[in-house]
């Protein structure tokens, strides 16, 4: 997967000649909180909400300065920016915000700013991998982690005429004998699956009894 | 004269039948009402025969197109990989000859229902053969082709203009209904139900609220798995009490999914018999309250016909008829009756046993969730009060 396919291309953007009054409207209208400033469409810097704050007065402070919302972004705006590319992979946008702890990504492509990618989207994006958002149901089974486990699980769901919205292989605990297989399966009555499964010596762990301490 | 209530049915309910073994089973609809007739409790005046649902009123809540290949099917004229497309044919939601008027009859139903209330030819209505929540617009999908509460909704905006508040106390999320009206302001949809963590369908969190103009008008209550009678009650309680005050409908649309129940195979719930007295008995006083009585209630899930449905559903029957809460043991004729085509031994008492089943030991970490789950749910209109 792509960051073109999960970016938002309507990025709201201003000027370096626009205040700080302008970004703080603007942030709280359209409930944002990274503004990209440009001109004629290439990609100056980036205004945060941090960015905003650490330069305004106090909200405790008794003295007003109104001057300070005046103060065009220019002078405020980051401009040491990391920036992404529409065909880099969606992982490797995630591993940029993990490793540099950064909460938005503009994304240019011939020097001009062509979407924008938030750490909200990421998550979105998550959430539609794990196909929570589609009707279906979880099962966890435990497999022996070897070659071929997969695929005697995948015949089962094949037996049983059943669609896979979603596979996910995570670690068992500390045991790097087995793995856990999270599967979204796109049936409302998996009972006779889980049977199959238990059958085929496969440990569901979900759905159980309520002694399994999950 | 204004009758109480009408029990809305026909024996051609029961032509909605994927296949002897789907756990889907309108058998229950039979069970239930063999078990009020024996307790003498419908009078024959009281029995109103459903209508069908027209093409026209289908399309109020689904597409054109769904619609001709469920008639398609319906005539054996679909392929398996052209009906999943559109969810049917699959092993939840089978093929079967005569579907799409087995179907329109449930939907018909609920319209029955409906008419029978805001006609005013009587105060209450039950249609224990609707309640299919899960039908998409344009999709079939867990064990439901059309959405009988959609278009029973859209029909009661449009012909009488009503604000309509659904509440669906079925184990499932009621998806299908949620979905429909996620936009619109004026009917609120209200579900409580197992979380979607590891259960069908896997929505109905918290942070579903609606959208745009219809943000603030959907309600989810995801309790845990194994959560027992207490905790269920108190959230289904506290949570339809606020959200009633808050949206103030004309009319209350009931789904009795009767899944929640400790017995239930498909779902994780702890609950007995308990909260099917206690669900309608809310349902009737907040009609009362807020709707002059305006109270339509309809079936749903329930997968352990036997021993759970038919008392769970007669409770419906019993709170709209102002019968009180029968106790002890079931009418003898009933259970002689069916106790030999019945797989299990049927439960002889109105309760369930108190030693059902083993303590759960995690008892208060599952309640402490629901409370903060219930807390989160209701926020937004607890902060505009």
């Amino acid at each position: 997967m792509l960051v073109q396919d999960i970016m938002k291309t309507d990025v709201i953007t201003l000027n370096a000649t626009h205040t700080m009054a302008d970004a703080m409207l603007l942030m709280k209208e359209k409930r944002i909180r990274h503004i990209p400033i440009v001109e004629n469409g290439r990609l100056l810097g980036l205004v945060t909400d941090r960015d905003v704050k650490e330069a305004s007065p106090s909200s405790i402070s008794e003295r007003l300065e109104p001057s300070l919302y005046e103060t065009t972004l220019d002078k405020i705006m980051k401009t040491d920016l990391l920036i992404g590319h529409p065909r880099d992979f969606a992982e490797e946008a995630a591993l940029m915000f993990y490793t540099y702890e950064i909460g938005c990504l503009p994304i240019v492509s011939n020097y001009e700013l062509v979407g924008i990618l938030t750490k909200t989207d990421l998550l979105y994006n998550y959430i539609e991998l794990t196909g929570a958002n589609q009707p279906s149901s979880h099962i966890q089974i435990r497999v022996p982690n070897f070659s071929g486990s997969l695929y005697e699980v995948a015949k089962i769901f094949r037996d049983n005429n059943t669609n896979v919205l979603s596979v996910l292989v995570y670690p068992y605990q500390d045991n790097e004998e087995y793995k856990i297989l999270a599967v979204r399966i796109k049936r409302m009555n998996p009972l006779s699956i889980i049977e199959s499964l238990k059958a085929q010596g496969f440990e569901v762990l979900w759905p159980s009894e309520p002694e399994m301490g999950v | 004269m204004k009758k109480q209530a009408s029990f809305i049915f026909s024996p051609d309910q029961l032509n909605y039948e994927f296949s002897e073994t789907h756990p889907f089973n309108q058998k229950r609809i039979v069970l239930t009402k063999d078990l009020l007739d024996i307790m003498n409790t419908i009078d024959p005046d009281e029995i109103v025969i459903p209508r069908t649902a027209t093409d026209e009123e289908l399309l109020l809540a689904h597409d054109a197109k769904y619609i001709e290949i469920v008639k398609k099917a319906s005539k054996g004229e679909v392929s398996e990989n052209i009906g999943s497309i559109y969810g049917i044919g699959t092993e939840d939601t089978p093929f079967f000859p005569g579907m799409h008027e087995a179907s329109a009859l449930l939907v018909g139903g609920t319209l029955t229902a409906i008419e029978e209330v805001m006609e005013g030819r009587s105060k209450y209505a039950l249609n224990l053969g609707g309640g299919l929540h899960h039908g998409f617009q344009g999709k079939a999908s867990g064990f439901c082709i059309y959405n009988d509460s959609s278009v029973a909704i859209k029909y009661l905006q449009q012909k009488y203009g009503a604000r309509v508040l659904y509440v669906d106390t079925d184990a499932h999320h009621g998806d299908g209904v949620q979905w429909t009206f996620y936009d619109d302001p004026n009917v609120c949809t209200f579900s409580i139900h197992e979380t979607g963590r590891y259960l069908f369908p896997g929505t109905g969190n918290v942070t579903e609220r609606g959208n745009g103009a219809g943000y603030g008008t959907s309600f989810n209550f995801p309790v845990d798995a194994f959560t027992e009678d207490e905790s269920f009650l108190h959230i289904y309680k506290t949570a339809l009490r606020e959200v009633a005050e808050y949206f103030k409908p004309d009319v209350i649309l009931t789904q009795n999914g009767a899944d929640a129940h400790y017995f239930d195979p498909l779902t994780h719930l702890y609950s007995t018999m308990k909260i099917y007295e206690e669900i309608p008995k809310l349902a009737k006083e907040i009609a009362d309250e807020f709707c002059d009585g305006k109270w339509i209630a309809i079936g749903g899930g329930g997968y352990d016909i036997w021993r759970v449905v038919p008392r769970a559903w007669s409770h419906l029957w019993f709170t709209m008829k102002d019968i009180p809460t029968p106790t002890g043991r079931l009418p003898q004729e009933w259970l002689d009756k069916w106790q030999p085509e019945s797989p299990v031994e049927l439960i002889e008492t109105w309760e369930d046993p108190d030693d059902m089943y083993e303590p759960v030991p995690r008892k208060n970490d599952i309640n402490e969730k629901n409370e903060q789950m219930l807390s989160r749910a209701l926020h937004v209109i607890r902060k505009t009060k």
